[in-house]
């Protein structure tokens, strides 16, 4: 039960990393693998502005989130849209954006390997006891998952109830056809890569809260977030959510009960799982 | 009996001379040359050896730190009771039998799943053993003492890289290499004329995984003492792509010619400013795919066509290549 709960809360957070993911790779097309160092750096913000200024991540998360959005923005306009135009089919963009987010993930992750070194960091916000059921858990992680829900929610009722959303769901499922009903499919496809930057960011926030972290892991929560977003049949927003629950639990399960440095060959073991018997992710349906 | 043609003889005359002059290095020299040749002829083995599979595939393989590692333990493991040959070939044996394993799940399916799946292997395989060796050895790493000098350990990978071009210039000859040569311009087109294309990648992904695997083992006796965090370097799987893509992966000698420049680099920036080691390679990446998306020798190619084409307009002749391109 316990592992469960725990499992549950972690997920939380893992599905708005995801989430951003999914969007970057399913709308925008470009497979991010710099993601997890939006992550890390969205950590290091929170944890600076914690400890020198005293401002509730919570509260942070409302200052980081934008800027998160903005430097995506800018990212892409500048280094992603090159390709994109270059790119003659999916393949070859698919080849380009890893090798160039490659180049991304290595010069971020130096770049906060010099700043900040290669220590751990972590700071005390809200560690105190939570009761669920009897069982006591830190209310940081239960305040992370709440905030997780809420930003969640909020992205679902954007995706799927406005106009702006619904063009984001257009493009991913099909750019050509998108343009046919007045999408603009490159002003879309920028604004959806920010907001999936956004995302992670508010993950890393989260994350920051109740988890020790240090420059170069990003590349661990980018390999999860992967494994996620194909579990969950790339560009699905429920599926992502789902299979992050799913890695969530089976992380912790695999940690507690057999040993913590095993996590990441529970994530593979899921993975291929996946791979084997549901390419097309747990909900997605198979592409004719 | 194959027949060679002239132009192909000469090449395979000139790689023979190439190879005998190399083979000389550890008579005129010793110390931080030769210990430098190694690393070179490592990294030329391997790159090659990627380059077999990621060239014409263009699917980006990141597994070569997990086959190397597979290598480097299949020496430290059973050096006590085999001979040193048998374990090399028990390295080529288990690193083909996982990249069969990595490319039965991963190839049938689309190229990023091949990318991610690979992006993690070496960390997987590196907790996997850290966690075996804790649980059941109680200890973190292994030692492996051998008679083998620096000079032996250069030969060896010579010969590797040797063997590896062989082998790179018989798969181009063969229908394989025709096969793949199809798959990665067009994989719609190689399913319809009837090519096997998950089987045809599984095989040359097998091939590849193998030789680095013996190159990971060649160098085993090197490190003396063996642990999981050094024999599963993540970095071995990025500097062996950044070489490669560096040189060009069109040509079967492409690559040497990213690993020469890239390794005196990585020298120099490991022995003078090792903290900007990871900003170096993040600038490299990005180098590569905007200012050469076909590397170096993709570069020089293309310059001489341009040069070749403008010459033919200027004496009123077109080049073969300028009438292609109006027909098409």
């Amino acid at each position: 039960m316990q592992i469960i709960v725990t499992g549950t809360l972690l997920g939380g957070t893992y599905a708005l990393i995801a989430l951003g993911l999914t969007l970057q790779y399913g709308a925008a097309r470009i497979m991010n693998l710099a993601n997890g160092e939006t992550l890390v750096a969205a950590g290091f913000v929170a944890f600076w502005l914690f400890t020198a200024l005293g401002v509730n991540p919570l509260l942070g998360m409302v200052l980081i989130a934008p800027m998160a959005l903005a430097l995506n923005w800018l990212i892409y306009a500048w280094l992603l849209r090159p390709l994109v135009r270059r790119a003659k089919n999916r393949g070859m963009l698919e080849v380009d954006s890893i090798l160039a987010t490659f180049g991304l993930l290595f010069l971020f992750q130096g770049l906060m390997l010099l700043g900040f070194g290669g220590g751990y960091f972590s700071y005390k916000f809200l560690a105190e006891p939570f009761l669920i059921l009897g069982e006591p858990y830190g209310l940081n992680r239960v305040v992370a998952f709440v905030a997780a829900v809420i930003v969640a929610s909020l992205l679902y009722l954007f995706l799927y109830h406005t106009r702006q959303g619904t063009a984001v769901r257009a493009v991913a499922v099909d750019p050509a056809s998108a343009r046919l009903v007045a999408i603009d499919v490159a002003r879309t496809a920028a604004f959806a890569f920010a907001l999936g930057g956004a995302l992670t960011a508010c993950g890393g926030i989260l994350l920051s809260t109740f988890y020790t972290f240090n420059a170069s892991m990003g590349v661990i929560f980018t390999m999860k977030a992967l494994i996620i977003v194909i579990m969950g049949g790339v560009g699905d927003v429920r599926g992502a959510t789902l299979a992050a629950l799913i890695l969530g639990i089976t992380e912790t399960a695999v940690a507690s009960l057999i040993d913590p440095g095993l996590t990441l060959a529970a994530n593979y073991a899921l993975f291929v799982l996946v791979l084997l018997f549901r390419p097309q992710g747990i909900l997605g349906r198979a592409s004719a | 009996m194959m027949s060679l043609r002239r132009d192909e003889l000469a090449v395979a005359g000139s790689g023979i001379a190439a190879v005998a002059l190399l083979s000389l290095l550890p008579l005129l020299s010793d110390g931080f040359v030769l210990s430098f040749g190694v690393n070179l002829m490592l990294y030329a083995a391997m790159c090659t050896a990627w380059a077999l599979f990621s060239g014409p595939t263009r699917l980006v393989s990141l597994a070569s730190a997990a086959f190397f590692g597979v290598g480097t333990y299949s020496v430290a493991l059973g050096l006590d009771s085999l001979p040193f040959p048998a374990l090399i070939a028990i390295a080529a044996f288990v690193s083909a039998a996982l990249a069969g394993l990595v490319g039965a799940a991963t190839l049938r399916l689309s190229g990023v799943y091949f990318v991610i799946f690979t992006l993690g292997l070496a960390e997987l395989i590196r907790q996997v053993v850290a966690w075996s060796q804790s649980r059941f050895a109680h200890k973190m790493g292994l030692y492996v003492f051998t008679d083998f000098t620096e000079r032996d350990l250069y030969w060896m990978l010579l010969a590797l890289t040797t063997l590896v071009f062989g082998v790179g210039w018989l798969i181009n000859r063969s229908r394989l290499g025709f096969a793949l040569r199809i798959i990665g311009d067009d994989e719609t087109v190689a399913r319809h004329v009837g090519i096997a294309t998950a089987r045809a990648k599984i095989v040359l992904f097998m091939t590849s995984g193998a030789f680095i695997g013996v190159a990971g083992a060649i160098v085993a006796p090197r490190y003396a003492y063996i642990e999981p965090q050094a024999a599963f370097n993540p970095m071995i799987s990025f500097l062996v792509v950044i070489m490669a893509l560096l040189g060009g992966t069109r040509r079967l000698w492409g690559p040497l010619v990213g690993v020469v420049p890239f390794t005196i680099v990585m020298e120099f920036i490991t022995a003078r400013f090792p903290n900007h080691s990871s900003v170096v390679i993040g600038i490299a990446f990005l180098a590569i795919v905007y200012l050469l998306p076909e590397g170096i020798t993709g570069f020089i190619e293309g310059m001489r066509d341009r040069i070749r084409r403008r010459a033919a307009a200027r004496t009123g002749i077109e080049a073969p290549e300028a009438i292609e391109e109006k027909a098409a």
